[in-house]
């Protein structure tokens, strides 16, 4: 399990768009880079993240090797009643990482 | 910030005699950086090395070697017990000699929880001394003399001001040629700090990962096209006693995110 | 050739070749492509707008690693009219197409910020999809003084 930061608001208003911002520990590595050997370090990076509110999907991303390492991302969401955000993402090898916050609707 | 660090800079005096003149004023390395660094640096959330100290926190609870204890089992809370645990580092133990922060937990991983080394630049170390050394954030620097007997640690300053001062590499250059004579002008694209440990651990853009003052320094002697001291020499460890005794007072704010 | 002294060479040609705008990037390393076929392939032929996306970038990034990016196209988010996608597109990657963000009418707003990895000065341009079809596309020069994805160092 990858590890990965959530932040949300804990309270939101009603319909109102608010941030989500979300850091995940990757190296994001590009597949150009050699290691002291001289020998290529293959690629290996978060290529999918997926953002659901209440259960319902509102951001989908196709990163590649030009988000930097460790990636930050931050986007907008909004609901109707209370509930929890919830992230997930997986790289190329197939790890995958999973963050929930929950928030109340004033 | 700045006025209460002038103000702690003002009251506190070096040490040491015969000690050469400071930076005026003391600044962190955090203001030669570009506002996007800085801006990286100060958000509590967004700061990669924050990635270091949460895994540490993890860490800091994990029951480790043949004691089965974690950090936590002797020293509690961190949030308490490392309040100034980075500040006062590197500082002298007896058995063990000059240890800096991540030396002193490589110590105590293995000596106290009876478990296998961490090696240097590990992450588990570096997640670690960054959860450790976070906790000591807004704690000004109180290097260890005043507090231990001066002959103790007085080799390892006196060592680390003579390579502070030493012309060295391909370029002969000294630390004090850049980060005394010289900080704040431009080299390159980049404007030269003064040289201080404050913010370490730090996220160096560069190595797109958080890495030790150590690895720092190294890569300094790399500027300079010389030959690296290994990870965990007694000449690293020397320059970060005299750093820390230069950078007296001044405020801690790690992790920093440097270009 | 030793890292340091690359760096010191491109950055010199870099900053040498940036007063006439970017009309004579340094052909020593990775070259701007043209990235017309990459657009044409997302845009499939469809009428693509110029501007309504505001982008901050950095004029100029110390290291092209990790280079804050900010991205707010000026389209409200209704069930029936949205920004459906959007998209990075760094000519002088040697991957240009850096993301893709798919957003969902509850999004609220088409507004994402990342950090993105530029290999050299070069053009970034922001492709925005709406939900009827057309498209909108912003672009930003950035001076990159310390380039990313090809820098071979540890």
């Amino acid at each position: 399990m990858m590890l990965g930061k959530l932040q949300v608001p804990p309270s939101v208003k009603k319909g109102e768009p608010f941030e989500i911002r979300v850091l995940v520990q990757h190296p994001m590595e590009t597949g150009y880079r050699r290691d002291l050997n001289g020998m290529s370090i293959p690629m290996h990076i978060v290529d999918k993240l997926v953002c659901r509110v209440g259960g319902r999907e509102i951001l989908r991303a196709e990163l590649g090797t030009g988000i930097a390492a460790n990636p930050y991302l931050a986007f907008y969401a909004t609901a109707s009643e209370s509930g929890e955000v919830e992230v997930e993402w997986s790289d190329n090898r197939g790890d995958t990482g999973r963050v929930t916050a929950r928030f109340t609707v004033a | 910030m700045k006025l209460g660090a002038a103000i702690v800079l003002l009251a506190v005096a070096p040490v040491f005699a015969q000690e050469p003149a400071r930076p005026a004023p003391l600044t962190p390395g955090s203001e030669f950086q570009s506002p996007e660094a800085r801006q990286m640096q100060f958000d509590d959330f967004a700061n990669p090395g924050l990635l270091w100290v949460e895994r540490g926190e993890k860490l800091w609870s994990q029951p480790r070697g043949e004691t089965n204890k974690s950090c936590a089992s002797c020293h509690g809370d961190a949030r308490q017990s490392m309040k100034t645990a980075a500040a006062r580092h590197p500082r002298y133990y007896e058995k063990l000699g000059v240890l800096d922060l991540e030396g002193r937990i490589k110590a105590c991983v293995v000596q106290n929880q009876k478990a296998p080394d961490l090696p240097w630049e590990s992450q588990d170390l570096l997640s670690l001394s960054t959860y450790v050394a976070r906790q000591a954030k807004g704690q000004h620097i109180v290097p260890s003399a005043g507090s231990q007997p001066a002959s103790a640690l007085r080799a390892s300053y006196e060592r680390g001001r003579r390579l502070y001062f030493e012309r060295q590499g391909q370029l002969n250059l000294a630390c004090n040629n850049c980060h005394d004579a010289n900080w704040g002008k431009t080299l390159l694209a980049e404007r030269i700090s003064q040289g201080h440990p404050g913010d370490w651990p730090a996220y160096r853009i560069e190595w797109q990962t958080l890495g030790s003052l150590q690895r720092r320094l190294r890569a300094c002697y790399f500027g300079v096209r010389a030959e690296l001291p290994p990870l965990g020499s007694p000449d690293l460890v020397a320059l970060e006693v005299y750093l820390a005794e230069r950078a007296k007072g001044l405020e801690l704010s790690p992790p920093g995110v440097r270009r | 050739m030793k890292r340091r002294t690359f760096l010191k060479r491109s950055t010199l040609a870099v900053t040498a070749a940036a007063v006439p705008a970017l009309a004579q990037q340094p052909t020593r390393f990775q070259p701007a492509q043209d990235v017309k076929p990459l657009l044409a392939e997302i845009t499939k032929g469809a009428v693509v707008d110029e501007g309504g996306i505001e982008v901050q970038l950095p004029q100029i990034a110390e290291n092209g690693n990790s280079v804050p990016m900010h991205i707010k196209v000026d389209h409200p988010m209704a069930p029936a009219d949205f920004v459906a996608a959007i998209h990075i597109v760094a000519e002088r990657n040697p991957r240009p197409l850096v993301a893709s963000f798919h957003l969902k009418p509850e999004a609220g707003r088409a507004e994402v910020s990342t950090r993105v990895r530029l290999a050299g000065t070069q053009t970034v341009r922001v492709l925005a999809a709406m939900s009827d079809g057309r498209f909108r596309i912003v672009q930003q020069d950035v001076l990159v003084t310390a380039a990313a994805c090809l820098d071979e160092s540890m």
